[in-house]
């Protein structure tokens, strides 16, 4: 194998045909960008809802005096003392499901409220009496919601069960989204760049047509023949995978440094994820070039 | 050396065979001319004997091997035994004389140091001693062929394919020609050549083949172009 005589076909054949291989690293780098994009924010979703669902927690809220009037579950008044400690008992028999309970009373809800909302202005008017005593429930698998909702929604004393994860759901069903159509951005740039490497294979075995003719007249193996072509095609698409990774970290820096800071309720997820990511890119990018250069060699240069 | 069993070949959509049952053999040493007009199957002829095409019938042996069973990877082994030269020389414009002989040398992985020794050696058989960092533009048609011949005798074939090598060459540029096959000829290297060429298949007095309309129509031993008719 004559490595140092293949190389300096694949520099010329690079260089003649220079337009087109930037068009092909170009649009390399966008798909394999955009497949980056897709797997790292279907990592953030994941590492999100690990990190979430350990937190969330699902709120049984009782009866207030209040409540009596505008909610028919409500109409015998406040809950009562037992009634909170049934249903107290009741989560305690539901070990498989329940990992802890905790209490929280009208006057530790006002309190967070208070906290919560420093300028509200009713806080003169409302007093601890206004705000639901509940049970706090942190469940063993997070997703298990409908059980505790069908077994404590309707019970006396019961205002309402709430998950706090549905908050949640709307912001993963947004990146959800923005993740498919990353990828249904990338499997259509994927395409265009496939079209281009066809092409610009094309093109090349059109413009080297004499070489690969006394190629093929003295002899050369089919793999010395389709090498040069297959490489520079390869090698397109390895600039186009270090453009990418190059866009992906530059994305990853502006998330942290700038994002990071201004959406601070979100853990973002590391370099590493990033860094873990671009060998694959690298290994896809040139795959596919190479195989779609090879099958384009097929139909353009013939034994 | 060179074995026709039968053969014949009709391209798609085409209503005469390119070749009519064609049964001939070239013995090894042998200097054939291949003659004909145009469309009487001679290029057929050569492109099986090259394996670029396959026969519709038949069987073509080519140094030992039936081409029509031997498979696509083997056929770049086969193309390194013999040697082919033709009318529009088929040299690379933007490398040197050496560099094109090196080149058919360097594709198929001849080591560096091989290449080196055995480029200026055919290149001085071939009468261009001394040329050897010319470009092809600066040499004359007859020049030229003589670098395609370099290029198809380097690997010393035992069979050399010659399409019209004359075709494009004044007479005096053609005889010089003619002497350079005849020699290689007499190397032990068998030749076959197609050709136009009625004063040098005239004055060679080799063995003649004609095909006409795709049919061998003569098989001569010591041959002229053509019965005046």
């Amino acid at each position: 194998m004559r490595a140092q005589f293949v190389l300096s076909e694949i520099g010329v054949g690079l260089r003649r045909n220079l337009t087109m291989t930037i068009a092909v690293v170009v649009s390399v780098a966008l798909s394999l960008a955009l497949a980056g994009s897709s797997l790292l924010v279907r990592d953030q979703v994941n590492s999100m809802k690990g990190y979430w669902y350990d937190k969330v927690e699902v709120s049984i809220y009782f009866c207030t005096k209040a409540d009596a009037r505008n909610s028919p579950q409500c109409d015998k008044g406040s809950a009562t003392d037992q009634q909170v400690q049934d249903i107290k008992d009741q989560l305690d028999k539901m070990t498989s499901v329940v990992q802890t309970s905790t209490y929280e009373s009208s006057a530790d809800a006002y309190k967070h409220w208070k906290e919560m909302n420093p300028d509200n202005p009713l806080i003169p008017v409302l007093g601890p009496d206004a705000m639901p005593q509940s049970w706090r429930v942190k469940l063993n698998d997070p997703t298990k919601y409908d059980v505790i909702q069908s077994a404590f929604a309707g019970k006396p004393g019961v205002k309402s069960v709430e998950d706090q994860r549905k908050i949640l759901q709307n912001l993963f069903g947004l990146l959800n989204g923005l993740q498919t159509a990353a990828f249904v951005i990338m499997v259509l740039m994927l395409f265009v760049a496939l079209l281009l490497i066809v092409n610009t294979v094309r093109v090349s075995a059109y413009s080297r047509r004499r070489e690969t003719g006394i190629m093929r007249l003295v002899g050369a193996s089919n793999f010395y023949v389709q090498m040069p072509f297959i490489a520079e095609a390869a090698f397109s698409a390895l600039l186009g995978a270090a453009m990418a990774s190059g866009l992906l970290i530059g994305g990853h820096f502006f998330v942290q440094n700038w994002l990071a800071d201004r959406v601070q309720f979100i853990h973002f997820i590391g370099l590493g994820s990033v860094l873990a990511v671009i060998p694959l890119l690298i290994v896809v990018g040139m795959g596919m070039a190479g195989i779609a250069a090879f099958f384009t060699l097929r139909k353009y240069l013939k034994v | 050396m060179i074995r026709f069993d039968n053969v014949s070949k009709t391209y798609p959509k085409q209503n005469r065979p390119a070749l009519d049952n064609v049964s001939l053999e070239i013995e090894k040493g042998e200097f054939v001319f291949l003659v004909g007009s145009s469309g009487s199957g001679k290029s057929t002829f050569l492109r099986l004997c090259l394996r670029e095409e396959r026969p519709s019938t038949g069987a073509v042996h080519v140094l030992g091997k039936d081409l029509g069973k031997l498979s696509n990877w083997k056929v770049p082994h086969m193309r390194r035994q013999l040697g082919t030269v033709f009318q529009d020389f088929r040299l690379l414009p933007n490398k040197t004389v050496a560099q094109n002989v090196a080149f058919a040398l360097e594709v198929i992985g001849k080591p560096k140091s091989a290449i080196a020794k055995v480029v200026p050696e055919v290149l001085e058989l071939v009468g261009l001693g001394g040329k050897e960092d010319r470009m092809p533009g600066e040499l004359s048609g007859g020049e030229q062929q003589r670098v395609a011949i370099a290029r198809a005798f380097v690997n010393r074939p035992m069979l050399l394919i010659a399409d019209e090598p004359t075709g494009n060459l004044d007479p005096q540029n053609s005889v010089g020609i003619m002497k350079l096959l005849d020699r290689i000829n007499r190397t032990g290297t068998t030749v076959l050549m197609a050709t136009h060429d009625q004063a040098i298949v005239d004055q060679m007095r080799k063995r003649v083949i004609e095909l006409d309309k795709g049919l061998l129509v003569r098989d001569q031993a010591r041959g002229v172009y053509g019965y005046q008719h």
